[in-house]
């Protein structure tokens, strides 16, 4: 083992830029990919398992045995989530609603907020810079917020899931810290020309700040798409603002309970109206509410080092 | 160590040099007039954070009050530190003080290990693309909910999951094991699918590290003979070691600062005394018995913890590393 390494790195000193991957891997490359694999299976077996439950047919999974591919392949579940005649529908209205109005709102008064503190001759940018700051390191805590929620009227509201997420004070910095890097010849000249500061916010810095308000868009997306708290504590009385994560929330200790047996007597004595199970719907949710997060998380990924330095840098 | 110092002195010299640049401005009815679109475009920021980041915070002397809704914040009776004398002789508290804290170092202390170890052996990975995939893949789990983590880790551990078929492939055991009915792993459980959950994601900042190393230092340690594990043991880990440092005096305040989504999510009934968490017991005991002041006096005992905590931790890693955040 030791020779191959030297010969290796004897190889990578002299040739620089020669590929490494040419050389003969030695035996701790074998253990590291070994290892990485396992990482791998034991990060996706999960999700592949849950999937194939839902893709399975409730009656046959309750059999038990199933691993990573459906055995009795059906859209059962999935039809029985979005048949109409239970919250999900609901639950899923309102996750697609709150995750697109609550995305594209907060990023944008981020982005104002952002804008604002940029102006370097702005007389208050200060103070309103430190009380912002401020909010990153003190909190009032769960039950002030809580009360405060309640008294300003947004208890069992849906702009309870919008208004408190407005904004965020390390997504104002990460885009403030973009604006400071702008030249800033562009706004100058469209000064002279006579614009205001909510023109010159609109029609230049906004589009030139596209890249960073999708990464932070992206990551409130994420952030309000996963929210189920919000939903327990401040509208959980109102079945109209049931959200996905919630409804699957709910469930998670009921389906535990339901044993194959239960299942299997159930079957027995509808007949053949049983098609599903709680269970198969819960995987089904489980998927659904996945999906779009599987979606978008490599494109989060691209943004995050440069995102995480630049705030670093800036606070 | 040095270069930590060297950053400190370079920051300063910057600091001054901004402060240089920059008098005080005079604010003058001039100016004013001049920004008052900015200052209109500031105004309702300035309401929203004194809503919503200001008044929990004065919310805070709720806590010394008998708070009732229908009286408001000024209406109700002072009552001094009766909560905190309440909340100090209830043993649950102490339970919950006890799991919090429990579970919290737990988290840290694999959290930080296992996230470390990967990212030690991810950057000995040599094959790019695979590298890439696998660094994709393991965070993954980071941006699903808990609410799906819970579904999933139920699921596994389940009396006909993976877990338990694996165990008992293996003779450890003849009957499946109720993993999520078992007080005593409760601990262990959540720490693991935090470990699951995170691994990944928390890695990405010590591989992104590892990449600034010089290579004349790996180059270095092999004319001396170093094999690759004694590179990663005495080049690559001394240095990580100040971002370790730092981000572990971040996440110590936050030992007692885990909420309470992966406990309430993953426990039940029968796991409730190792479930329990001062977040939990605060909105059980707090909100769910309308008892606002008692809750509020929970919240204000943690966030004490946690500055001590973080000012503690501090001072030692100042004492014997010089690295600090203060």
């Amino acid at each position: 083992m030791e020779t191959t390494i030297s010969e290796k790195h004897g190889n990578s000193i002299n040739t620089k830029k020669k590929k490494k991957w040419s050389e003969r891997p030695t035996k701790t490359d074998v253990f590291i990919g070994l290892f990485m694999i396992v990482v791998i299976v034991v990060t996706l077996y999960p999700f592949l398992h849950v999937l194939a439950i839902s893709l399975n047919n409730a009656v046959d999974t309750a059999r038990g045995g199933l691993t990573i591919y459906p055995r009795d392949f059906t859209l059962q579940n999935y039809r029985e989530i979005f048949s109409g005649n239970n919250n999900w529908v609901i639950a899923f209205r309102n996750s697609v609603l709150r995750t697109v109005i609550g995305t594209i709102t907060a990023t944008f008064t981020c982005a104002v907020l952002a804008y604002i503190l940029s102006r370097k001759n702005y007389i208050f940018r200060r103070p309103l810079g430190i009380i912002l700051v401020l909010t990153m390191y003190v909190s009032g805590g769960l039950v002030p917020t809580y009360l405060v929620i309640r008294n300003v009227g947004l208890m069992n509201s849906f702009a309870v899931y919008i208004i408190p997420a407005l904004l965020n004070a390390f997504n104002v910095i990460v885009i403030r810290s973009f604006i400071d890097g702008l030249p800033e010849a562009l706004e100058e000249s469209a000064r002279i020309d006579g614009a205001n500061d909510i023109t010159i916010f609109l029609k230049i810095i906004m589009p030139l700040c596209m890249p960073v308000l999708a990464t932070v868009a992206l990551f409130t997306a994420v952030g309000q798409w996963n929210n189920w708290f919000d939903t327990y504590l401040y509208a959980g009385a109102n079945v109209n603002l049931t959200t996905l994560q919630y409804e699957l929330m709910q469930i998670l200790g009921n389906a535990q309970s339901m044993t194959s047996s239960q299942v299997h007597q159930l079957n027995q004595t509808e007949g053949a109206i049983i098609r599903t199970t709680p269970e198969s719907i819960k995987m089904a949710a489980t998927i659904i509410v996945t999906i779009p997060i599987v979606i978008v998380y490599p494109f989060l990924q691209k943004y995050f080092v440069s995102g995480l330095t630049l705030g670093a840098v800036k606070s | 160590m040095e270069s930590a110092k060297v950053i400190d002195i370079e920051k300063q010299g910057q600091i001054k040099a901004r402060q240089k640049q920059m008098p005080k401005k005079k604010i003058t009815w001039k100016l004013i007039k001049q920004q008052k679109l900015l200052i209109g475009m500031s105004i309702p920021f300035v309401i929203w954070l004194a809503i919503f980041a200001y008044t929990p915070l004065i919310g805070w002397i709720v806590a010394f009050q008998d708070y009732r809704p229908q009286n408001g914040f000024l209406g109700s009776d002072w009552v001094g530190f009766h909560h905190f004398r309440v909340l100090f002789n209830d043993s649950l508290f102490y339970t919950a003080l006890r799991n919090t804290i429990g579970m919290g170092g737990l988290g840290l202390i694999f959290g930080t290990g296992t996230a470390i170890s990967f990212a030690l052996l991810l950057n000995e990975l040599r094959f790019t693309r695979f590298k890439k995939m696998t660094q994709t893949i393991s965070y993954l789990p980071h941006f699903v909910s808990w609410v799906v983590v819970a579904n999933l880790v139920t699921t596994m551990l389940s009396n006909t999951g993976v877990v338990n078929n694996i165990l008992q492939f293996l003779n450890f055991t003849d009957s499946p094991i109720n993993f999520m009915a078992r007080p005593d792993m409760f601990w262990g459980i959540v720490t693991a699918a935090e470990v699951w959950k995170s691994t990944g994601w928390n890695a990405i900042i010590y591989l992104a590290a590892m990449t600034s190393i010089s290579q004349e230092m790996y180059e270095a340690a092999h004319v001396d003979g170093a094999n690759r594990f004694q590179k990663m043991w005495h080049i690559t880990l001394p240095s990580i070691k100040p971002i370790i440092i730092i981000l572990m005096i971040m996440s110590i305040g936050n030992i007692i600062n885990i909420g309470f989504e992966r406990q309430m999510l993953l426990g039940n009934n029968i796991v409730a005394d190792a479930a329990i968490v001062i977040e939990k017991y605060a909105l059980d005991y707090g909100i769910g018995m309308f008892r606002y002041s008692f809750g509020t006096a929970i919240g204000i005992f943690k966030s004490v913890i946690s500055i001590i905590l973080i000012f503690t931790f501090n001072t030692i890693a100042k004492k014997t590393s010089d690295i600090s955040i203060m």
